[in-house]
């Protein structure tokens, strides 16, 4: 049998279009999640600092007190929705025909586990060298080695009018290509704890993640 | 046999089928092949291990080849 004509390792091409970027690698990720982590210190801090002031000062206070613990508590759930809506179901959705045979090809590019956990929750998951990963139809989620961070990525295949099916193969093969460039190319979106990921996510898509963090720790 | 599948708008179309045995089948393929990634389609070989390599001409060797539109950041 003839030798393949390719190269192995290659770039994902359309690293090309985001050549400023800095490479989604082991220390990148790193580096975004501690941004995140003081980022999120910096503006839930103060909102508890002047809850408890308040309520040493005047326990009458307690209302405004409440008021400000519960911006500390919002902020960071709201962030954490903006993540988690990666991975949300696009309400497009083509002709029955095309997206059974777009199924079928997705399918083939997964094995039994993944293909059941695709089937109820519309998220694949994929072992990458970086963590487990969920590939929906406009994002995927990374959930790191320890299964306690979870960095969502907001990516999509260039064409809008592909069966749902097509639009996570599209994101399956270039991830399974390059996952540092694809992790490169998609914007990152958000990082943090994964429970908070998971509540904001589908109540359907949340058995996908919990397989994610299974996958991610073991 | 080898087939080149494009992912599509109808969920996936088998453009060709080639075999290693059978070099005509391999030049028409290849030629389609080339036409797609004029066409703005990347090319992505599935190696004997699962693993996928992007590819620039149509490899003899590969079982599957498939075509996909690029991706970008939303």
């Amino acid at each position: 049998m003839e030798e393949l004509r390719v190269a192995p390792g290659r770039s994902l091409p359309e690293l090309a279009d985001v050549w400023w970027r800095r490479p989604m690698d082991e220390a990148e990720l790193t580096r975004r999640g501690r941004i995140s982590t003081a980022y999120t210190a910096v503006y839930v801090t103060p909102f508890i600092v002047i809850g408890v002031a308040l309520l040493l000062i005047e326990p009458l206070l307690f209302p405004v007190a409440m008021w400000s613990f519960a911006h500390a508590w919002v902020i960071p759930e709201l962030f954490a929705h903006r993540g988690a809506r990666v991975a949300f179901p696009l309400e497009r959705q083509g002709s029955a025909e095309p997206e059974r045979t777009a199924l079928g090809l997705l399918g083939d590019l997964l094995d039994h586990e993944p293909r059941r956990l695709m089937s109820e929750s519309g998220l694949a998951l994929h072992h990458g060298r970086m963590g487990a990963w969920l590939v929906g139809e406009a994002g995927a989620l990374l959930v790191r080695p320890n299964g306690w961070r979870v960095h969502c990525f907001c990516v999509r295949a260039t064409d809008p009018d592909l069966p749902r099916g097509d639009r996570i193969a599209h994101l399956l093969l270039a991830l399974r290509q390059d996952e540092i460039g694809f992790a490169t190319v998609a914007n990152h979106a958000f990082t943090g704890a994964a429970w908070r990921v998971r509540r904001r996510l589908k109540e359907h898509q949340r058995p996908a993640l919990d397989a994610g963090i299974v996958a991610a720790a073991s | 046999m080898a087939r080149l599948v494009r992912l599509d708008r109808t969920g996936h179309t088998e453009l060709a089928e080639w075999s290693p045995g059978d070099p005509d089948s391999h030049v028409r393929a290849a030629t389609l092949f080339e036409e797609q990634l004029a066409g703005g389609y990347m090319g992505v070989a599935q190696l004997a291990d699962g693993s996928l390599e992007q590819v620039k001409e149509l490899p003899p060797g590969a079982e599957l080849v498939m075509l996909r539109r690029p991706i970008a950041g939303g």
